[in-house]
């Protein structure tokens, strides 16, 4: 693409593009032409990092193979897209303007997409998603549960668009918002519009964009910063990087309209360097936008500069943390620094910096294009818009997904998550990663949004969401978290450094089983200590995994401290195996264990001295009747 | 010693250090240029750095060792890294790990006698859908289970 240099040639351009997404868009007249009919088509197949793992650049190779042979290059077109959000069921493979949408596709499936379903237009009913309840067969994506209470405005170009055209991103509305910006608006309607839309920070902290903006605005100097925080280290998020890989030139739009706003022309995109297909789709999409003259000097020929490059964080989780991530883009340890002074007056290089997380950029080119009234009026009273949570662990349909707030954690697990994995029973959903709570079955209808997570002991934090069931021990979950927070502390503050250490020992030793009252309270009056005296966000929210744990399921404590047992039977030192009646006396599990603590005569019942046993399982794995339980 | 520390990657190294547009703030950018080259970041390259860039030896190591992405110590021909990101913890794979210390008789973050695998533990390829996952360089292994560790390590077999 050429330079385009006045806002007025942008939009001929984009008018040019706008019907090179209509075949995919739903058109229920072309989508009954196109049953049992060979015709024009689009395939769009997952290429986020979920999907690639299961092989769907083979499937997109493929496809475009058997096209090719088959004689339909001229009307068929196969090409990667952003990540569709239902990760369990990937590699998906999307057929417009049938509308299909075909889960679980392995790259042998493509000669048979191929042959029968774009030479005679038959749908595969083995490819279909099967509703687990009804056993029902879905074709289309909006039909699916999963689907049907998300609003998808972050998301909303992810499963679309192909991330490495920016002319498909054009036609989406793409860069219309920054066009107006910057040719229509002052600094301060933008900033106005952005505190009415009641856009809050999405990596955590939930302070108000605009307000931010306006912060920024506020001091004078010869150079400003706008940063994109895309150090998504909460294990178990993945939002940020599905929105840089499926919908990369939205943030590059939104970090030049935060740029105009606060008056910086420089653009630092701070990414963790363990993601590799964002940084590629960044790069491709930064030399896109520049070509275009849509970063670079004189954007739509104003006086307007801007422009953005990519600095690589190295694996440390407390660079999420503002004021850390500007010590790390300056080559230094990502330790943070006290505030004041806030990065808005002093940041990066000592310069007034403002510092927004990925997707709370990815929703503001679309706040612009339809308004503050209409941002704000999906959401509840303080928090405004959709968020985006990344659903994992014991659940059956793992995914991105995409709702407004309010919505309660019931509709998310049950109606979107599709409930519990293999039956079991839901013991609790942890948000707000390392830094979050354990939420029970009691919360379930709570309405989320910043306010009430935090009333509930939980955060929203970058929208992590693990669901556990009742094979997880909770001393287990908390302990799992300290162990991720003592080594990410940067060790800069004593409480932090020290204090979660000896949370993680005292932890340690209940699942061990030799916990004491004393240790209970001691968890308690230590951790809110490490709450008040930290310096950082890291520490101040370290301890809640424990709090949280110890404040809903203080009876697994009990059990751990008191009866010296694990409920779920998950920790190793409190578990017995037990030799039931079902011993038929084969001698098996005797000639297996490693420290002959098993005994018995031939064809009589077997007996485990527990003081030898050292729980390694080798017996319950060699019994070939399941006599032997553990508990 | 360092294995890999040919003078050809020392020549691109310092070639890459004076190419910066600025060589204020680019200690982390070098050092992932320097990792790349050379596999890891043993003392000649911290120091080589540290003169390259006109700053203290101590920052530098300060640096490397305040980071995990970083490493001092060579690694194996492979590397074995075990998600343990919260979605693929509570799937199990915190008991894959250790079915993979057993069996390569090391511990998590160690190379084997052989040189031939490093075991490590990663947080989040941000692949939850495949909990638990296992990469082995670039290759990614989704629902690893702990009967599954053998075959993937025949997969690697000398």
């Amino acid at each position: 693409m050429n330079k385009i240099n006045t806002f007025n040639e942008f939009k001929e351009i984009q008018n040019r593009y706008n019907t090179l997404l209509e075949m995919r868009k739903i058109n229920e007249e072309l989508e009954k032409t196109s049953e049992g009919n060979r015709c024009s088509r689009y395939l769009s197949i997952c290429g986020g990092t979920g999907c690639k793992s299961a092989q769907s650049d083979e499937i997109l190779e493929n496809l475009q193979k058997e096209i090719a042979a088959n004689g339909l290059t001229d009307e068929v077109t196969a090409a990667i897209t952003g990540c569709f959000g239902f990760c369990e069921k990937g590699p998906i493979v999307k057929v417009s303007p049938d509308n299909v949408f075909y889960v679980n596709v392995k790259p042998s499936d493509a000669a048979e997409i191929v042959k029968e379903h774009l030479l005679k237009g038959n749908v595969i009913e083995r490819l279909l998603f099967e509703e687990p309840s009804s056993k029902i067969k879905v074709k289309k994506q909006e039909d699916m549960p999963f689907y049907k209470k998300q609003v998808r405005i972050a998301l909303r170009n992810c499963g679309l668009i192909n991330p490495e055209d920016i002319k498909e991103y054009i036609a989406e509305d793409g860069y219309i918002a920054l066009g107006k910006v910057i040719t229509e608006m002052s600094q301060d309607d933008i900033i106005k519009l952005m505190i009415d839309s009641g856009l809050r920070g999405r990596g955590g902290g939930g302070f108000p964009t605009g307000k931010k903006w306006a912060f920024a605005k506020m001091y004078d100097a010869d150079q400003k910063y706008i940063i994109c925080n895309a150090d998504e280290g909460d294990p178990g998020a993945f939002m940020d990087r599905s929105i840089l890989e499926g919908d990369p030139h939205s943030v590059l739009e939104a970090m030049a309209i935060a740029g105009y706003s606060i008056g910086a022309s420089i653009g630092c995109i701070y990414i963790r360097a363990e993601y590799p297909l964002a940084i590629s789709r960044l790069r491709i999409a930064i030399g896109q936008a520049r070509e275009c003259g849509l970063l670079g000097k004189n954007i739509f020929g104003t006086d307007f500069s801007f422009d953005i490059e990519i600095k690589y964080g190295a694996g440390a989780f407390v660079c999420g943390e503002e004021t850390a991530l500007i010590q790390s883009i300056e080559g230094e340890r990502g330790e943070p620094t006290n505030k004041p002074p806030f990065p808005a007056q002093s940041g990066l290089w000592n310069k007034p910096t403002c510092v927004n997380n990925v997707e709370t950029l990815a929703n503001i080119p679309a706040i612009i294009n339809k308004g503050a009234a209409w941002y704000s009026s999906i959401g509840t009273a303080t928090s405004k818009g959709t968020k985006v949570f990344a659903l994992a662990g014991k659940i059956n349909n793992v995914g991105l997904v995409e709702v407004p707030m309010g919505t309660t954690l019931r509709e998310i697990i049950f109606d979107i998550g599709g409930g519990i994995k293999n039956g079991r029973g839901f013991k609790a959903v942890q948000t707000g990663g390392p830094s979050g709570g354990c939420i029970t079955a009691e919360f379930l209808d709570t309405p989320i949004d910043y306010e009430s997570l935090s009333a509930i002991g939980s955060m929203m934090g970058s929208g992590g969401m693990i669901v556990m069931d009742e094979d997880n021990c909770m001393i287990d979950i908390a302990k799992f978290y300290l162990e991720f927070t003592v080594e990410e502390s940067c060790g800069k503050c004593s409480p932090c450094r020290i204090g979660n250490k000896r949370l993680l020992e005292m932890l340690d030793k209940i699942s061990k089983g030799n916990g004491t009252k004393e240790d209970l309270h001691k968890l308690k009056s230590l951790g809110n200590t490490i709450k008040d005296t930290s310096l950082c966000g890291l520490g101040q929210t370290a301890p809640n995994p424990v709090l949280s744990t110890i404040k809903y399921f203080l009876n697994e404590y009990e059990a751990h401290i008191y009866d010296k047992t694990c409920p779920a039977g998950v920790c190793k030192n409190l578990l017995r195996y037990n030799i039931t009646d079902k011993c038929i006396g084969c001698t098996k599990c005797a000639r297996q264990c490693p420290v002959n603590c098993i005994s018995g005569k031939v064809k009589t019942l077997h007996v485990i001295d527990q003081d030898k046993c050292i729980k390694c399982g080798a017996c319950q794995t060699a019994c070939p009747v399941n006599a032997i339980i553990k508990k | 010693m360092c294995s890999n520390c040919s003078s050809e990657n020392f020549i691109v190294l310092e070639n890459f250090i004076n190419d910066l547009p600025s060589k204020e703030g680019a200690l982390i950018e070098v050092l992932h240029k320097a990792q790349g080259l050379f596999g890891y970041l043993p003392q000649e390259v911290q120091a080589f750095v540290a003169e390259k860039l006109n700053i203290p030896v101590s920052k530098v190591y300060g640096v490397v060792t305040f980071y995990s992405y970083f490493t001092i110590k060579p690694r194996g021909e492979y590397v074995i890294n075990v998600c343990m990101g919260t979605a693929c913890f509570v799937r199990g794979s915190g008991d894959v790990l250790d079915e993979f210390q057993k069996k390569l008789k090391v511990k998590n973050g160690e190379t084997t006698d052989n040189g031939r695998f490093t075991l490590g533990s990663l947080r989040c390829v941000g692949a939850c859908g495949l909990a638990p996952v296992v990469t082995v360089n670039d290759k990614v292994y989704g629902h690893v289970t702990v009967d599954q560790v053998d075959k993937i390590l025949a997969d690697y077999a000398e």
